[in-house]
Order: structure tokens, then sequence, then C-alpha cells
């Protein structure tokens, strides 16, 4: 098990040196950054000393070492456009896109895996055929014109649920700012989680349905109905518990996909994210925040690849064996 | 719950008739099977793929999966008619008083869950037990069907027995609560030659300790041969041929019983080539008029072709449905010779 972890840690570091280099390459190809900071009057001799400071005129190999090295203790340099620590501009906004990535993960599990179950265990039932019906849409619809029709149904027309922004925020501790504790946080809080849930819980649904029915159709199964086991054993036994087994991958990389593109929710409901942030350094070439934000979210699924490999390993035994001798 | 009276069989089905709804019409996947199968006998059933062996278990057990039905018939348990009862009282009889044990132990077990976990549930579920009380039946049971140091093996996953003591690890599931009547559909198929005889030996031993009747389906005339008290032969959905395993083995009566009696291979005779029969079995959806097997008789005349053969009683207990052994059609024969 430890040889296991230990290997996996080390593919892990991998990974993330190859991101930290594409990360480093931004530098060198989305433009100059010097030209991004001085304006048209700043005298040569200036230009210079900064090209310097910045160390842009080191060898190209110190300079990836000095990146990934700095990458390793949080460090991303100073933002161009905001001239604050990279860090702690993203400190500052991964609560609100935290928040909301894992409240759209807990709707997308908490309805999509019923869903799933029912539109498998019943698949002639008309509710369930609404259910496909919705969940093709939830599939096909691009995420943006789901949030500006909620919008527009759930805070124009009714005037239900604020159309922007975190609602009132309360402030844990040292950095975290949370809208979990108040009513307009929460209320905030709804139309985002749908926007940028539908999506994975669709899929998780379809994912489900469709492991569910093959799984039903096994042997095991079968075998389990031949011991007169009662039929609610069965299904949410037997047949869950291995229809479990590869959701949990799907699941956990979709939590990765859920804090990645939480930019495009993000950016139609003006949440005060990272995904927001990102967008205007790219607007403005902000290059250290694109690759601190490259950087977090690869170190993000290198993190949430393991987990969910260890979780496999608890839920199945074949794995865990396997795992365990290796 | 009805114990078989002495002389009353544990499983009696009457002319059984089951059928799938397709898009292209209604199939006949068994059309008028009728046998019995008497306390601690072992009926095997043998026939090619798709002559309705397993469906008939399948029936039998209330285990015909949609769009697939009875459509007639009879199916009697020691006494008791089970075909028309109710699903829930169907699946209290299933696992309980009907075992069940198929074909590939590697896919039979459900993976995540160790040995004991499914044992334990399947015993709870069937009888009043503590879980404790169940672990220790769970122990013997693992203990009668062979498994080394079961107390120590019952806590391990299925992956982790190979193919042999999974099917032993089966068949203790489908002996959990003492059934009367066990089907074992195809149980050695999946297995090496050298296990599939202490399968078999181990199947008959229990049976014979309990009582139990079984029924055997496979298409492997050696198990048969070594397990069966009686054989069933079935073709398209029938039983053409049905009697005492040693009669229908070496004195076949039906054309097809003979022709697939011809076709085991034997170590003491060089006959060369095997005997085969011609043709395959015809598709459910374009079974011919009168015999289904007229087409590749080597035997058949006119009336096999219009006029389907009921089964008749040739020899004491041994029946046959073919109208060369039809007494009318004897006379007429002899007649007509010189």
């Amino acid at each position: 098990m430890t040889a296991f972890i230990l290997r996996r840690l080390l593919q892990s570091l991998g990974v993330l040196i190859a991101v930290a280099l594409i990360a480093f390459l931004m530098f060198r190809f989305v433009g100059d950054p010097v030209n991004q900071m001085v304006g048209i009057d700043t005298p040569q001799a200036e230009v210079a000393r900064l090209r310097q400071e910045l160390g842009l005129n080191d060898p190209i190999l110190v300079q990836i070492a000095r990146f990934i090295a700095n990458a390793a203790r949080f460090e991303f340099g100073i933002s161009y456009q905001f001239r604050l620590p990279v860090t702690q501009l993203l400190a500052e906004r991964a609560p609100a896109t935290l928040e909301l990535a894992l409240v759209s993960a807990i709707f997308s599990l908490a309805v999509g895996i019923p869903m799933g179950v029912y539109t498998a265990l019943r698949r002639d039932s008309a509710l369930a055929k609404a259910f496909q019906a919705v969940s093709l849409i939830g599939v096909s619809l691009p995420t943006f014109l789901i949030g500006i029709l909620l919008i527009y149904l759930f805070a124009v027309t009714l005037g239900w649920l604020p159309s922007f922004g975190r609602g009132q925020v309360v402030r844990l501790g040292s950095g975290w700012s949370t809208g979990l504790l108040t009513v307009s946080g929460l209320k905030a809080l709804i139309l985002p989680s749908i926007t940028l849930g539908l999506f994975q819980m669709t899929l998780i649904m379809r994912l489900v349905r469709a492991e569910m029915l093959e799984v039903l159709r096994t042997d095991y199964i079968k075998f389990a109905r031949a011991r007169g086991l009662k039929t609610r054993a069965i299904h949410f036994g037997h047949a869950l518990k291995n229809t479990l087994v590869p959701v949990i991958t799907i699941a956990g990389l979709q939590l990765g996909s859920i804090i990645a593109f939480a930019i495009i929710t993000e950016t139609v409901f003006q949440w005060p994210g990272m995904g927001l942030l990102f967008l205007k350094a790219v607007q403005s070439v902000d290059i250290p925040i694109m690759a601190a934000y490259l950087m977090m979210i690869g170190f993000l699924f290198v993190v949430i690849n393991l987990v969910v490999d260890l979780l496999y390993a608890l839920v199945d035994p074949r794995l865990r064996a396997t795992i365990g001798s290796a | 719950m009805s114990s078989p009276l002495p002389g009353q069989p544990v499983l009696s089905v009457r002319d059984l008739r089951v059928e799938f709804a397709t898009r292209r019409g209604v199939l006949k996947a068994i059309d008028g099977v009728s046998f019995d199968i008497a306390r601690g006998e072992v009926l095997g059933v043998v026939g090619e793929s798709g002559a309705g062996k397993s469906v008939t278990g399948s029936a039998v057990i209330g285990l015909i999966e949609p769009p697939g039905r009875i459509a007639g018939g009879e199916i009697v348990l020691s006494g008791e008619r089970i075909d028309n009862l109710p699903a829930e009282a169907l699946r209290r009889i299933r696992g309980k008083r009907i075992g069940m044990i198929f074909q590939d132990p590697l896919t039979s077990l459900n993976p995540l869950y160790t040995v004991a976990e499914q044992l334990v549930e399947t015993i709870r579920t069937h009888e009043d037990m503590t879980a404790r009380q169940a672990r220790t039946r769970a122990i013997d049971l693992l203990a009668e069907v062979g498994i080394p140091a079961p107390e120590r093996r019952i806590d391990s996953y299925p992956h982790e027995f190979s193919g042999g003591m999974r099917q032993r690890v089966v068949i203790a599931l489908a002996l959990c609560a003492g059934p009367e009547l066990i089907i074992a559909d195809e149980p050695t198929t999946a297995l090496d030659v050298s296990v599939q005889a202490q399968i078999i030996t181990l199947l008959k031993k229990l049976c014979r300790d309990h009582g139990t009747a079984v029924m055997l389906v496979t298409h492997d005339m050696g198990v048969i041969a070594e397990t069966a008290d009686r054989v069933a032969v079935m073709y398209a959905g029938r039983i053409a041929e049905i009697g005492p395993v040693r009669e229908v083995v070496s004195r076949p009566l039906h054309p097809y019983a003979a022709g697939l009696m011809g076709a085991i291979p034997t170590l003491d005779q060089d006959i060369g080539r095997l005997v085969q029969i011609p043709g395959s079995m015809p598709r459910l959806t374009a079974i011919p008029p009168g015999c289904a097997f007229n087409p590749r008789c080597p035997r058949v005349f006119d009336r096999c072709r219009v006029d389907r053969p009921e089964p008749i009683e040739h020899r004491p207990a041994h029946k046959v449905a073919c109208h060369l052994y039809d007494p009318a059609e004897r006379s007429a024969a002899l007649e007509a010779q010189p």
C-alpha cells in the first residue's frame, strides 16, 4: 500500500513538473511582460532595469528552475495588473470558487445518482422518460446559456434569487470568507451552483443509469435473485455498490473540472472567484496569474486523481489486493 | 409449508409452455414440456444450445425475464402449485425451497462482498437467525462443500478463491436454506475437467445426504451418464425422450437421441469418424410443422411432416415422442413388409 502511494506521488510530481513547464512557456510566448508593465514614455534604461530585476536576462534553464522552485513554495510572483502577490490574490478568491464548486458537486451527486438509479430501475415509467429528456437538455445546452436562462426566469421574471455576486459573506478566521452562513449568501449560491452542476448532474445520471443496467444483467445479480434475496437488498446493496465503483472515478474527475471550468459560470454570475480573476488576467495578459492558475488546476487534478485511486481501493477488494501487493 | 408425501414427486412440471414476445412475433421457447423429479433423484436435461434446457430451469425457479413469460402449464413443488404465485411468495420459495447453481462460478458471486457476507445475507433472508448463528451455519456449509479451513476462508473475497473453490461456494449458497430441489444449470461447463469430476461428486453426495432432488441441465453426456438417474433429451423446446439414464444412453429410442449418443466419442472403439447429425436445430421462429426433428431425421416418413408426436410410454418409465413407436404405425409398417 505504501509503495503504491509512493509510486503514485512520484508520478504526480512528474505531471506537475510538466504542467510547470507549460506554465513557464507562457512567459516566453504570450507577449512580453515588460511591455505590459511599462508605459509608452518609460525610458529605455528603466525597461532594461525591470528586465534585469524580473530575471528575464538569465539563461532559460535558470529561469525554469527558478519558476519551479518558486512554484513549489506557492510563489508565483507579482501580478502585473494588480501589483500584488499572485498567491494572495488567488487565496482571497479561492473560498468563493471552492464553495461554489463544492455545492455544485454535492448537487450533481445528490440529484444525479438517485435519478440514475431511478431511471435504471423503472426504465419504462413516465418519470424516468422525463428524466432522460431533461438530461439530454442538460448535456447539450451550453453552460452560459443555462445560466442566462436561469437568471432570466428566477432573477428577472420571478425576482426570487439574486442574479449576480455572492451576497453577504462572513469572514471565518484569517482568510476564509464564506457565503454559507447568511441567507443572502445561500440564496446567491443557488443559481450558479445549478448552472455549474447541471452538466455534471446529467452526466452522472446517465453514467449511473448505464452502469446500473449493466450490473443488473450480470450473473451475480441473477444468482442473488435465485437465492431469493429481497429486491431492495439486490438493487441497493448488490447492484448499487457495484455501480458506484466506476462512478467514483468519473465523479472525482468531474470535481476537478467543476473547479477548472467555473470560469464561465463565474463570468455569467459575476462570481468573485478565481475563474473571474483568471478571465481578467487573460484580458490584460497578466501572465503570473495565468501561470499560477494553470499550476493550481494541475495540482488539483493530481490530488483528486490520487484520492480517487485510493477510494477505489477502499471500495473494490480486488484492487485492494493488487495495490497491497504492489 | 408442505413436505413431500411419500411417493409424491418433489417437482412436477405439466405441459409447460414459455413464450418470448419479440418484434418478429412470439417465440415458443418451451412448448408442452412435462416431467417429474422424485426426492433424491437427479434428472439430467440434455440438448443442444437453444433447445430450452436453461429456460425450463429458469421457469421452474420463476426467473423468466421479460419479454419471456410462462404461457401455460403447471409447475408443482411438493404438491403445491407455484407457477401462479405472486412475486413476493415466489421470492420466498427461491433460495429457501429451490436452490439454483449457475454455469460460471467466476461471475456468479458479487465481487465486492466477502463470502461470509453473501452467505449470512442469504441465510438470514430465509431463516430467523442472528448474525452469529448464521455465521456458524455458513462455516458449517463451507466445510460441508469441502472448503478447507472454512472459519478462516469465510472472510475472503470471491477473487481469492480458485474456480473450483468458487463453485463450491456457489453450491454452499444454493444449499443455505436446505432446499428440496436444486437446479444446476451447466454447473461444470466453465471448470477444468479434473475439477468437474470433484464438483459432480460433491453435488451427488450432498443430494444423497439431504435427499434433495436435482435438475441437472447440461450438454455434457459424460456428466449425465455419471450423475443422473434419469435423463430428458430436449429438442426445439420439447422433450424428445425421457427415461432411465442407462436405457437412454445405451438403447436410445428417438432418432435424435440415437444421433446424440452416436456423437459421443469413446476410447475403447476406434470408429475413425464421429457420427454427426446432419443439419442444425431449427430457429425458434421457424419450427417445422409436425415433428420438429423431421428435416434432419434419417427415419422420417410422411406422418412426421404433418402430425406432431406426443410422448408415448414405450417401455416402463421410458417415454419417447416419435411416431416410429406409435403402436398403430408399427402394425401398419409390419403389414407393409412382404
